[in-house]
């Protein structure tokens, strides 16, 4: 199967507070064909965030599909709210990294990774 | 004013809403405002807050924008509104939207309205909530927490320095009813300043209060995408239209869509005041050169909830910044922080481990993930650290990050090679006070049942004093 990294499939990928006990994720694909590819396969789930970013599936949201920006959504419990001592990421703005590791399968015809 | 959107007369057929910037203070390109001010809006609106910067400006009643700027933003804004004769709408005021932070932004209004002879007939809609208030209904079961969020106690209400509520457009639109030129409120739910005209005039909530969403952010949802340049919208009967005002920059049926993901757990579903935004049925459309038209978004009324934001005192926290570029230290590294916590526990045996915390934050590691980080290890030639000592008192918080950034510069770890010292300082001194820390202690939801009631409106006239006049004689 061919696959590629996030970062030639997406035109954003981005983390920040909702909140602050949340972060949330989002992806948004550059192509309706990937986004569909991925809705349709569940290939982002509450699973494979949860082992992106070593949490325990119960602290990760079930993911949610956007169909009007071609975008998923998903949420995390922050391991420390915002602010509080010791917490390192106010805004939770550079919490997306593990994300970018992701590698996906690209839809069958037409497919262009960028 | 002219005429379309007055509060006497035949109803508007639209409003036009101009959004000057995503946060008052962030500022916004002349060319831009006076494009927009071309456009005849019946109303000029900003948000003035936001609880991203965190608990510390809510807690110590400090603005996290910056006065100058703010007043800067505001003066173009005022200056506008009265030429063309309709009012500004302002919310959460100075950021945090408790009484210290409206009280500075009235104060900078008075210095406007002064300076440019204008004459603010100015509603003031403070957003405090008190300790009692919020007991009450915590007793009588009428709190929520947030997903992910603890359940309230009453220690956590007492505890907090300042308790504020996010208003929704009930009290905007009575002070626009009662002809306002400047409506200046404490903590807002975002969309409400920008909804408020429109729903005094009947307009549809969905579709004003989903504008209201998309313009809170200014040019954020156009392509390239600003916090600080202008954005307006057009609210008919049965859609709006967003479009930038920046020939640099346009909306997209998607960058319109993808705002509403925005800091958001669920694009489809907006909880706000009084009701959920349901933008399942949303259809986005390019309208011209710039602009997309939206359809479809409903507002579903529920049981109405105040959301409730509350900070108290943790501590004082003092830091240290160095940098290290031995690599034998940075192998050693956590044995190194861990020996010097213990010096530090062993040096002042009277300090409980309650009674302050000692952190040593590794960039070029974990710095900006922390347990969230899946690699914890450092890639690089070098780390940065930051030492931090957290305390009841800031003479606390000094000793101890003294102490422990000059074991940690001297300390002797396995393998050293480099006796002279471990650490590279950037600054002499190398400490520096944070002040206050303070952390979120409420952020809950409160059922209430009048919207209004918890937010009356204090009238003033700007400027308070006429600008002053040498007395007759005086030279």
């Amino acid at each position: 199967m061919t696959t590629a990294p996030l970062t030639d499939l997406a035109d954003v990928v981005r983390s920040k507070n909702a909140g602050p006990y949340e972060l949330t994720l989002d992806v948004i694909f550059s192509t309706r064909e990937q986004y569909e590819l991925v809705k349709r396969d569940r290939l982002i789930s509450r699973q494979v965030v949860a082992e992106l970013y070593g949490l325990p599936v119960a602290d990760v949201g079930e993911p949610i599909f956007y169909d009007p920006a071609r975008a998923v959504k998903v949420n995390l419990r922050r391991p420390l709210p915002s602010g509080n001592v010791g917490e390192t990421d106010v805004y939770g703005a550079q919490q997306h990294g593990p994300l970018l590791a992701l590698r996906l399968p690209l839809p069958e015809e037409g497919a262009s990774a960028t | 004013m002219d005429g379309t959107a007055g509060t006497a007369g035949e109803p508007p057929e639209e409003i036009r809403i101009l959004a000057a910037t995503a946060i008052l203070g962030y500022g916004f390109p002349d060319a831009s405002f006076e494009a927009g001010l071309a456009r005849r809006p019946h109303v000029i609106a900003a948000d003035a807050g936001s609880s991203d910067p965190g608990p510390y400006y809510l807690g110590a009643g400090e603005s996290f924008t910056d006065r100058a700027a703010v007043r800067r933003d505001l003066e173009r804004m005022l200056t506008a509104a009265r030429r063309l004769g309709v009012p500004v709408v302002i919310g959460s005021a100075g950021g945090a939207g408790a009484a210290p932070h409206l009280e500075w932004l009235r104060a900078i209004a008075d210095e406007i309205a002064a300076a440019q002879g204008l004459r603010l007939r100015t509603a003031v809609i403070p957003a405090d909530v008190p300790q009692q208030t919020v007991l009450d209904a915590l007793h009588a079961d009428r709190i929520a927490a947030v997903p992910y969020g603890p359940e309230l106690t009453a220690a956590d209400v007492r505890a907090s320095t300042r308790l504020v509520a996010q208003l929704g457009a009930e009290p905007l639109v009575e002070a626009l009813r009662a002809g306002a030129d400047l409506v200046l409120a404490g903590r807002a739910y975002d969309p409400a300043v920008f909804a408020a005209l429109p729903l005094l005039h009947g307009f549809d909530e969905g579709l004003a209060l989903h504008l209201g969403k998309i313009l809170e952010c200014a040019a954020i949802a156009a392509v390239p995408g600003s916090g600080s340049d202008c954005m307006l919208g057009t609210l008919r009967r049965d859609h709006f239209v967003v479009e930038p005002l920046s020939p640099e920059r346009r909306c997209t049926p998607t960058s319109v869509a993808a705002h509403t993901l925005y800091e958001k757990s669920d694009p489809y579903h907006l909880p706000g005041p009084g009701g959920h935004l349901d933008l399942t049925d949303c259809a986005f459309t390019p309208e011209g050169e710039r602009g997309v038209r939206v359809t479809g978004s409903r507002h579903v009324p529920a049981p109405y909830t105040l959301k409730l934001e509350g900070a108290r005192l943790r501590g004082y926290r003092t830091v240290s910044l160095a940098g290290a570029r031995d690599p034998v230290f940075v192998r050693e590294l956590d044995a190194i922080v861990a020996g010097v916590r213990e010096r530090v526990a062993d040096n002042f045996p009277d300090l409980k481990p309650g009674d302050y915390e000692l952190l040593v934050r590794v960039y070029g590691r974990d710095g900006c993930m922390g347990p969230l980080e899946p690699h914890p290890v450092v890639a690089g030639h070098e780390v940065g650290l930051v030492i931090e000592a957290v305390a009841r008192t800031q003479a606390l918080a000094d000793t101890l990050c003294a102490f422990a950034r000059s074991t940690m510069l001297h300390y002797g770890y396995a393998g050293r090679l480099s006796t002279a010292g471990n650490l590279a300082f950037p600054y002499s001194p190398s400490d520096f006070h944070a002040g206050a820390v303070y952390e979120w202690s409420v952020y809950h939801l409160m059922r209430v049942d009048d919207p209004a009631a918890s937010f009356p409106i204090r009238w003033t006239e700007l400027p308070t004093e006429s600008p002053t006049e040498l007395p007759e004689g005086a030279s």
